[in-house]
């Protein structure tokens, strides 16, 4: 379990931000300020995940509703309209399964 | 030269008021002046004191006023309800709103060499059509101090209250300043 | 100092002091709590809003949380702001005021400073102000009207330095300052504005500069984006003297980071903040005239603490005696005096100290306190020796 684990943190990306050279207090903006705009895009949550969601198409409408209600900016509208979760910022709350409103969403475990 | 100066009224008289109006007035004159209240909350109608303070040099404590030079009562149904003699220098001076001869407060003011009286709430009800008395009451009090022309004060007032409630209290002023009545020891 | 600049001598209380000054910095946002124990410095400052005589914006809050957390969001976004409270509302401001200052926002805030409860007060001390000391402000305490309205023109060329970009509270003492009317001597706009840093200010937001302001700091980070805020407010001591004397220059009227007299010969000495200091100077004056060695310091600016400034003044000295107008219940003495006490600390040759506590609660400090206070510390220096190291005077037994 616990090897599961560690290969799937290494396969998501995760555990960089502690590889980086910490910064002196001169080399940091002033302020307890992120001066990077859109700097948590680099921020990936996948590892964090024990269920994932997986959508069914012949059931979803398009709402959106997904999207709306997802915390993170994992569901997002393909072309075609239909919705599907960018793993990297999905940490498998379920919130939009939770919000689908005709079950189109179910929380699959992702240890197999 | 250093004069403090109490003042004692009601709530809603504008002692206050009074105490601030001399002290800019004196300002004016180029001189240094504190004005300020008891300190504490605002209580319409209850007994309230004020004080100024005048002097030729920068004022450099920050002292509550224990023996004035000068008081001056607003309100005379205050007599006998606080102590408005308490602590006035040996050849102070008192000023009071009152019709009676100014030397019937003498046992009131045994440390006073001078007592004004003059009638502030006739004045005030014939001028300003209230009873109102602390403009009328600052120009009496005028009376004792040297330093400040009545024209200081008569500004000050004016700037107070405007054109047209100015003018009614400088005329306040100006008559209690002429009416006051003076009792003067030995 | 030969100044040549038209001002006004004007007749002011404390509070209108601060609001004049307000209105000559060209704020942009004032936010405040309208009621208890709230001042007439913002009940001016929404009179002149309405009436078009500041172009501000004005927030009318819920509380004077409130009041900072909106002052703090506006000048991050690049305003000039103000806001003032004192004792309760000062204590529910305390969690935003530390945001404030590691966030760097420069606000400007007059405190009139009273009591906290209970009991319940309304009167004078310095508790309130005294218990944000550790909040990373600048602080500058005045002795008069006309020093209150000169800081806090101060404030804003302190907190605006981009060497500074801190928050400054400009304490006067309430009713005491607050409530009287004194002279005060009013410059010019065009001369406020001289002396004022240029706006736009630093960090305003805009679509083109996104930030994120007030980040997480995990342990890997907390501790440098701390230490800013500290390093800053270290690198304002020369830039508080610099206010202070580019104002001079301008205006003929300067303060120091402490003031002090009758110093060259004195032996022992009092110290004090805030108006009561002023009692102080003239009770010290008339025992100087009576021959007493003694002499009278008083701090202005607490925050940063001027301890190489007070240590080159009093190391000589046999006793000092420190006046805190606020306590700290469980310690030797109070704020003033342990701030005071540490300057000492590595020195082989160091004077005596005690402490005096009075005046809590509104309570009166006269003459014939400062004569008891005085009268101990030479007696001290008599014996070379501090019999009771705090002493609480006035308090009735």
């Amino acid at each position: 379990m616990l090897e599961l684990l560690g290969e799937h943190i290494e396969k998501q990306g995760c555990g960089k931000v502690a590889e980086k050279k910490l910064l002196g207090w001169r080399e940091i903006p002033i302020g307890a300020m992120n001066d990077r705009p859109g700097s948590s895009a680099e921020y990936h949550i996948g590892a964090w995940r024990t269920f994932r969601p997986v959508v069914d198409h012949e059931k979803c409408t398009r709402c959106g509703l997904c999207w709306i209600y997802c915390p993170d900016a994992a569901m997002q509208p393909r072309e075609d309209g239909y919705y599907e979760p960018n793993l990297d910022y999905c940490k498998g709350c379920g919130i939009c399964a939770n919000s689908c409103p005709v079950g189109a969403i179910e929380m699959v475990s992702e240890v197999r | 030269m250093m004069l403090e100066i109490r003042w004692h009224g009601r709530g809603g008289q504008g002692a206050v008021t009074a105490a601030e109006l001399l002290a800019k007035a004196a300002i004016a004159e180029g001189l240094w002046a504190q004005a300020f209240p008891a300190f504490g909350p605002e209580r319409r109608g209850a007994p309230v004191l004020a004080f100024t303070r005048i002097s030729n040099n920068p004022i450099k404590m920050r002292v509550q006023v224990y023996e004035p030079d000068i008081v001056v009562v607003l309100d005379p149904s205050l007599i006998g309800v606080v102590n408005i003699g308490e602590g006035l220098k040996q050849g102070g001076v008192a000023i009071v709103n009152s019709a009676k001869d100014p030397a019937e407060f003498r046992r009131i003011f045994p440390s006073a060499s001078k007592i004004f009286s003059v009638d502030a709430t006739k004045i005030a009800l014939e001028e300003l059509k209230v009873p109102i008395v602390n403009t009328a009451m600052l120009g009496a009090a005028t009376k004792a101090i040297d330093a400040i022309p009545l024209e200081r004060v008569e500004e000050a007032v004016r700037e107070r209250f405007g054109s047209r409630i100015g003018e009614r209290n400088v005329r306040a002023v100006r008559r209690a300043h002429r009416e006051a009545r003076l009792w003067e020891s030995g | 100092m030969a100044v040549q600049v038209q001002q006004k001598r004007t007749a002011l209380t404390g509070n209108y002091a601060v609001a004049e000054a307000v209105k000559l910095a060209d704020v942009d946002v004032i936010a405040a709590y309208p009621i208890t124990p709230q001042t007439t410095i913002v009940e001016k400052l929404a009179e002149y809003v309405a009436d078009g005589i500041i172009d501000a914006e004005y927030i009318p809050v819920e509380s004077e949380h409130s009041a900072i957390s909106a002052c703090l969001g506006a000048s991050l976004a690049g305003a000039r702001t103000f806001t003032a409270t004192a004792s309760q509302g000062l204590a529910l401001m305390h969690e935003i005021l530390f945001i404030t200052s590691v966030l760097r926002a420069p606000v400007v805030m007059a405190i009139a400073n009273r009591s906290l409860s209970a009991p319940l007060s309304i009167w004078n001390d310095h508790s309130d102000s005294m218990a944000e000391r550790d909040t990373g402000w600048i602080q500058i305490w005045a002795a008069n009207a006309q020093e209150v309205f000169d800081s806090v023109l101060q404030a804003y060329r302190i907190a605006e330095d981009r060497d500074v970009l801190l928050p400054v509270m400009v304490n006067l003492d309430g009713y005491i300052l607050s409530h009287t009317v004194e002279p005060v001597l009013v410059p010019e706009k065009k001369l406020v504005e001289e002396y004022l840093p240029p706006k736009p200010l630093w960090n305003r937001l805009s679509v083109k500069t996104a930030y994120t302001l007030g980040v997480v700091g995990p342990p890997e980070y907390y501790f440098e984006m701390k230490y800013q805020a500290i390093d800053a407010i270290e690198r304002s001591r020369s830039k508080i003297k610099e206010a202070d004397e580019v104002y001079g220059e301008m205006f003929g009227r300067s303060y120091g980071v402490m003031e002090h007299h009758f110093m060259d010969d004195a032996e022992v000495a009092l110290i004090a903040m805030g108006s009561v200091a002023e009692t102080a100077y003239t009770a010290i004056k008339r025992w100087r005239e009576r021959g007493a060695k003694v002499g009278f310091v008083r701090i202005r600016v607490f925050r940063p603490f001027p301890a190489e400034e007070l240590r080159d003044l009093l190391k000589g000295l046999k006793v000092i005696g420190i006046l805190d107008r606020a306590t700290s219940p469980g310690s030797l003495g109070g704020p003033a005096f342990a701030e005071v006490s540490t300057i000492f600390v590595n020195e082989r040759q160091r004077p005596l100290v005690k402490n005096y506590i009075a005046g809590l609660g509104g309570r009166d400090v006269p003459f014939s306190g400062f004569d008891y206070m005085i009268q101990r510390l030479l007696e001290a220096a008599e014996k070379e020796e501090v019999d009771v190291l705090c002493e609480y005077v006035g308090l009735r037994e």
